[in-house]
C-alpha cells in the first residue's frame, strides 16, 4: 500500500510539488497570521521553510540540490529549477511599468558596476583576513562573493586551486541564501519600497535567486525591477573577474 | 485564448535567453548575459504596444498573470532546492565573505538610490514636452 502511494507521488513529481508547495504556503501564511500577527510576511516564512527543507534534504541525501535529492521530492527540482524560476520572473514583467524602467536605466547600470566591485573588494578583504595573500586565490574568493557562478568561472579561468574554488562557491551560496531570508527584515531600513530602489538593490546584490526570493518576500510588486538588473550581474562578474579585476589584483599582490 | 499569453511569455523568454547566450559568447564569458532581463524588456515592450492597439485580450492577460502569480510558490520551491548544507560546509571564510558581501550591498542601497533621486529632482521630465 505504502509502495503504491510512494510510486504514484514519484511518478507524478511535478504535480506532487504543486500540492506540497501549496501546503507549505498554507502553513507559512498561517504562522504569519497567528504566530507573528502579520508582522512577518507569509512568503518570507515560506522561503525560510523552503531553506529548512533544503537543509534537511541535503543532510539526508548528501547531495547538492536540497530536498530535491530525496527521491520522493524530486519533482521540486522541476518546479524550483532555473527554467521555471526564469519563466515566472519574466512573467512578473507583465506588471512592470515601462516608464519606471526607463527612468531608472542609468542608475541600474551604475548599481551593477558598484555591486560587482563592492562584493569583490569585500571578498578580497575577508580572504586577506583569513590569511590568503596571492592574487589568484584572492581574485577567486572576491568573485565568489559576487555570485556562486562568477567564483568558479573566474577561478577556473585563472587557475585557482579546487579548495579556493569550493570556498568561492560557498561564499556565493551564503550570499544567495542570506539575501533571500534577510531582505524582508532589512527592507524598511534601506528604503527598499519603490521601483527605483528595487532596481538598485538588484544591481548591488546581484544573486538572481537571492534577489528574486528576497523581493518576493518583501513586496512582489518590486520583483520585476530588481530581477531585471540582477540578471545582468553574473555576466558582468564573469566578465570583470578574470580580466580587469585579476589584472589589478596582480599589480597589488604576488601571484 | 489563454495559451496566447503563455506562448508570448515563452517566446520572449527563449528569445531573451538566446540573445543572452550569444552576448556571452561575443564577450567571451561562460555565462548567459542578461538573458532573462532582455526577455523582460521584450515582454514589457510587446505588451505596451499591444495595449496601445487594444490587441491584448482578457484571456491572453490571464495566461500572463497566472505565471506571475505562481512566482512566489516557484521561489519557495527554488529555496527548497538550494545547497544550504554546501553553504554551511564552505567553512568560516565562505560564510564571512558571503555575509559581508550582503551587508555591504544592503548598506549601499540607500546611497545609490539617493544619487538617482538627486538627479531626477533637479531635472524635470515634463520640460521635454514643453515647446521652446
Amino acid at each position: 500500500m505504502i509502495d503504491v502511494i510512494f510510486d504514484t507521488l514519484i511518478d507524478n513529481g511535478l504535480v506532487f510539488a504543486f500540492a506540497l508547495i501549496g501546503g507549505i504556503m498554507l502553513i507559512a501564511y498561517f504562522i504569519s497570521r497567528y504566530l507573528t500577527r502579520g508582522h512577518v510576511h507569509g512568503s518570507a516564512i515560506a522561503i525560510i521553510l523552503g531553506l529548512v527543507l533544503a537543509y534537511v534534504g541535503g543532510v539526508q541525501s548528501g547531495g547538492e540540490n536540497g530536498i530535491a535529492d530525496v527521491q520522493l521530492f524530486a519533482g521540486i527540482s522541476i518546479l524550483g529549477g532555473a527554467m521555471m524560476r526564469d519563466f515566472a520572473i519574466v512573467a512578473t514583467a507583465f506588471g512592470a511599468s515601462m516608464d519606471e524602467l526607463k527612468r531608472a536605466g542609468s542608475i541600474g547600470v551604475l548599481s551593477l558596476f558598484v555591486g560587482v566591485i563592492l562584493s569583490f573588494v569585500v571578498g578580497v578583504v575577508i580572504g586577506l583576513l583569513f590569511g590568503y595573500t596571492d592574487a589568484i586565490s584572492l581574485t577567486t574568493i572576491g568573485a565568489g562573493a559576487a555570485t556562486y557562478i562568477a567564483g568558479p568561472v573566474t577561478g577556473t579561468a585563472i587557475g585557482a586551486t579546487s579548495e579556493v574554488i569550493t570556498i568561492s562557491i560557498g561564499a556565493g551560496i551564503v550570499k544567495s541564501v542570506l539575501t533571500m531570508s534577510a531582505t524582508p527584515f532589512i527592507a524598511k531600513y534601506i528604503g527598499l519600497n519603490n521601483p527605483r530602489s528595487a532596481i538598485v538593490f538588484g544591481g548591488l546584490l546581484g544573486t538572481t535567486s537571492g534577489v528574486a526570493g528576497g523581493l518576493a518576500a518583501t513586496d512582489p510588486k518590486l520583483v520585476p525591477y530588481g530581477a531585471l538588473t540582477a540578471t545582468f550581474y553574473t555576466g558582468l562578474g564573469c566578465l570583470l573577474g578574470p580580466s580587469v579585476l585579476f589584472l589589478i589584483m596582480g599589480m597589488i599582490f604576488s601571484m | 485564448m489563454v495559451i496566447y499569453g503563455v506562448a508570448l511569455l515563452a517566446t520572449c523568454m527563449l528569445v531573451g535567453l538566446i540573445i543572452g547566450e550569444v552576448l556571452g559568447v561575443a564577450i567571451n564569458v561562460e555565462a548567459n548575459v542578461g538573458g532573462v532581463g532582455i526577455a523582460m524588456l521584450l515582454l514589457v515592450l510587446i505588451i505596451d504596444t499591444l495595449r496601445k492597439r487594444e490587441r491584448l485580450g482578457e484571456p491572453t492577460q490571464d495566461g500572463l498573470s497566472f505565471w506571475g502569480a505562481m512566482y512566489i510558490p516557484i521561489v519557495v520551491a527554488m529555496a527548497a532546492n538550494q545547497n544550504v548544507v554546501g553553504a554551511i560546509e564552505g567553512g568560516p571564510l565562505a560564510i564571512a565573505a558571503g555575509v559581508a558581501a550582503v551587508i555591504a550591498g544592503f548598506l549601499f542601497v540607500p546611497v545609490i538610490s539617493k544619487i538617482g533621486k538627486g538627479r531626477s529632482n533637479s531635472y524635470d521630465h515634463r520640460e521635454d514636452g514643453r515647446p521652446l
